[in-house]
């Protein structure tokens, strides 16, 4: 009898064990990767940090070719009361010749309020071209100093190593002159 | 380790010890009698140097986070109280600030003395991968400590840093945003930054226990490469190399405490000493000078991968086959890819080069925009500049790792070797030359005429000549000189 079951044992015995292994492993792999999810997730934004705040912006005092920077989720967002020379540069420009093609129209709700996240997105620096005196790059927009990108009088990269035109953030107008970012 | 073989010892309470736990034993047999090639040159104390930095890292670092507060509102004036209120404080951040650059000198020569003289070859490839472990893990720890001040310099360099994960198709931005814990950097990312900053030294020294670990396994190279034969070849580690240790270290100390006390600021920036603004980018940003070659090398990637770079690409590994594969093996693809490689070398170079030329020139913008020449297909762009240069500037610091595989010359000492010492001297040339390229602007120019963007583009073109072509062919072409006899023959002979 016990020689019998010895003998069953070399038999299939084997392929019994290595599958007891098997699904063993695999259930340890499983419970590792469940118990370090909340390790690495808590790294993720805590709720409060998501609380996604919106600002409102009044748009009044901003005088046609200014523009004025407010602080959104942490980063920067450029509202921009552009001129009808700057609105008539970005739609002169052929869309086919863009490296992200979108048309100016596309990128604002209002033809002279450009509003958009003022994060370069190469790697991410503030551009400069929200002061009077700030360079403007080769487009008239906005020039990232960190690694010379380009962006043009409607926020789309034009020159430079970025990849994607300036982002456009959501936002609506609440009124004529007051603006909900978020 | 060393549990089998115990020595006398004189003194009973340390006899009692060791018979317990063979520490003294162990210190005698690793750091006393250790037998030392007996030509070592000054190029071998810079591991001594660089354990000695870490650890002085790790005691001012200590003191430091007694004073220090990692939040976003008190970092920066917490750095400055320990300047001007703690006592001996600012002596102590300008150790740790200095130190952090001197690691890195010393970090720096060491790996070239690998390089240089082979160290990295059999027997010894893993004590090598070791060292590019703790070399990761140190650039990981400085760039988080920089940080810590919260100074427009530091914050900025994080924003940047971490920049470079949103490269990654699909997921990068949801990387970014995991490391940062936020959607930029701000407090939660300097209360992780210090947690790791905190750690990782630790770390480093635990792999430094294995790096020296290895080291004990297959005994140390020397300036020859040539494999110690006897014991006529080798010195006890006690007293002579302990003595060249320590006089090395002094004149290195001295050189780190005159900075350290005299030119404190010599390594920093003014932006490094402003608050943190998350809204407003510094002009010029650059990171700290040890990160600047490959600094250098992500701008320099201005381009992308469009059908012609691939194609470029594509006949440079073609032309390279017969180097990688080995000329005996004759099945398969991969001999039929090595026979086109070798009879059609010089017309693949020709093709690789006027491929990369078309490519690069259909990717340089115009002022007016558009590229300054345009073909087709020119616009279909694989992999973009941005994950061009994350890719390349990672790449550029990996490729250490496979320096053993790329270099399989059965010579260790560039000494012997007059073309691979010449093109590793060209190497450490380039690094510098990189180096400055990346602390400039990315629009400067040499003389106000040649962009230096150019002069970066070319020299990431060596670095990576270097690595992948012309170490695989020398290992297979160059004929070494003569060696000596003996490590003892050679030193009798001078
Ligand atoms: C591998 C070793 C280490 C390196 C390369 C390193 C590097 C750095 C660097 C570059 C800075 C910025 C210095 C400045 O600009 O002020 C820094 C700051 C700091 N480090 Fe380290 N560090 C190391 C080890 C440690 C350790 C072990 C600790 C703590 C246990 C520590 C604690 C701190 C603190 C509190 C600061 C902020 C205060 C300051 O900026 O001076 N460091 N570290
Ligand atoms: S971050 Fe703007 S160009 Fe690199």
């Amino acid at each position: 009898m016990s020689a019998h079951i010895a003998n069953s044992d070399s038999e299939d015995g084997q392929t019994r064990r290595d599958f007891l292994l098997l699904t063993a492993g695999a259930f340890g792999a499983v419970g590792a990767g469940c118990f370090a999810w909340p390790f690495i997730d808590s790294l993720n934004p805590a709720a409060d940090t998501l609380a996604m705040s919106t600002v409102e912006v009044d748009l009044t005092p901003i005088q046609e070719g200014q523009a004025i920077t407010v602080k959104w989720r942490g980063k920067p967002v450029f509202v921009r009361h552009r001129t009808a020379a700057e609105i008539e540069q970005a739609r002169a420009v052929k869309v086919e010749e863009l490296r992200d093609r979108e048309s100016d129209a596309d990128r604002v709700k209002k033809d002279q309020w450009l509003i958009m996240v003022g994060v370069c997105t190469h790697l991410g620096c503030v551009p400069l071209g929200q002061k009077e005196t700030d360079p403007k790059g080769d487009f008239g927009g906005w020039f990232c100093p960190c690694h010379g990108s380009h962006y043009d009088t409607s926020g789309r990269i034009r020159k430079g190593p970025a990849p994607k035109n300036l982002s456009v953030p959501e936002y609506s107008f609440i009124s004529d002159t007051l603006v909900k970012v978020g | 380790m060393s549990s089998g073989q115990r020595a006398e010892f004189k003194n009973p309470v340390v006899s009692w010890i060791d018979e317990r736990l063979p520490v003294f034993s162990m210190m005698q047999k690793e750091y006393g009698v250790f037998p030392t090639p007996r030509n070592f040159n000054y190029f071998w104390n810079f591991g001594a140097i660089a354990m000695v930095m870490l650890i002085t890292m790790i005691v001012s670092g200590i003191v430091l986070a007694m004073h220090y507060t990692p939040h976003a509102d008190h970092a920066f004036s917490s750095v400055e109280r320990i300047m001007r209120d703690v006592n001996w404080g600012w002596m102590i951040r300008y150790i740790h600030m200095n130190g952090a650059s001197f690691f890195f000198i010393a970090v720096y020569i060491h790996i070239f003395r690998g390089i240089y003289y082979g160290s990295y070859k059999k027997p010894r490839e893993l004590l090598w991968i070791l060292g590019v472990i703790i070399y990761l893990l140190m650039m990981a720890t400085a760039f988080m400590g920089y940080t810590l001040p919260w100074s427009q310099m530091g914050g900025w360099a994080a924003t940047v840093i971490s920049g470079f994960f949103t490269a990654i198709p699909v997921v990068g931005d949801m990387i970014q945003t995991l490391l940062l814990g936020g959607f930029s950097v701000d407090n939660p990312t300097l209360n992780r930054f210090f947690s790791l900053h905190y750690l990782l030294p630790f770390l480093i020294f635990a792999v430094v226990f294995l790096h020296v670990w290895a080291l004990h396994v297959s005994g140390s190279n020397n300036p020859l490469g040539i494999d110690v034969k006897g014991p006529q070849d080798t010195l006890p580690f006690h007293p002579y190399y302990t003595m060249k240790d320590t006089f090395g270290l002094g004149v290195f100390l001295l050189l780190y405490v005159i900075v350290t006390f005299f030119f404190p600021n010599i390594f920093a920036h003014p932006d490094h000493f402003v608050e943190y603004n998350p809204m407003v980018t510094p002009p010029h940003i650059v990171p700290e000078w040890y990160f600047l070659p490959f600094y250098a090398v992500l701008r320099g990637l201005t381009f992308g991968v469009n059908p012609y770079i691939g194609l470029s690409l594509f006949a440079l590994i073609v032309v390279m086959a017969p180097v990688y594969c080995g000329a005996d093996k004759k099945t398969g693809l991969c001999s039929i890819i090595c026979v086109v490689g070798r009879k059609y070398a010089v017309l693949l170079l020709a093709i690789a080069a006027v491929a990369f030329a078309l490519g690069y020139l259909s990717q340089v913008e115009k002022a007016t925009g558009g590229a300054l020449i345009s073909l087709p297909l020119s616009n279909l762009v694989f992999v973009n500049a941005k994950l061009a240069g994350v890719l390349a500037m990672f790449g550029s610091v990996i490729l250490l790792v496979f320096l053993p595989w790329l270099d399989t010359h059965p010579v260790r000492s560039a000494r012997f070797r007059p073309l691979f010492k010449t093109a590793t001297l060209l190497l450490a040339i380039d690094f510098v030359i990189l180096g400055y390229v990346g602390m400039e602007t990315a629009d400067a120019a040499l003389f106000g005429v040649i962009p230096l963007l150019w002069i970066g583009q070319l020299g990431t073109g060596y670095y990576f000549a270097y690595f992948l072509m012309l170490l695989p062919w020398l290992s297979r072409n160059e004929k070494a000189q003569p060696l000596p006899a003996s490590i003892n023959e050679a030193v009798l002979k001078a």
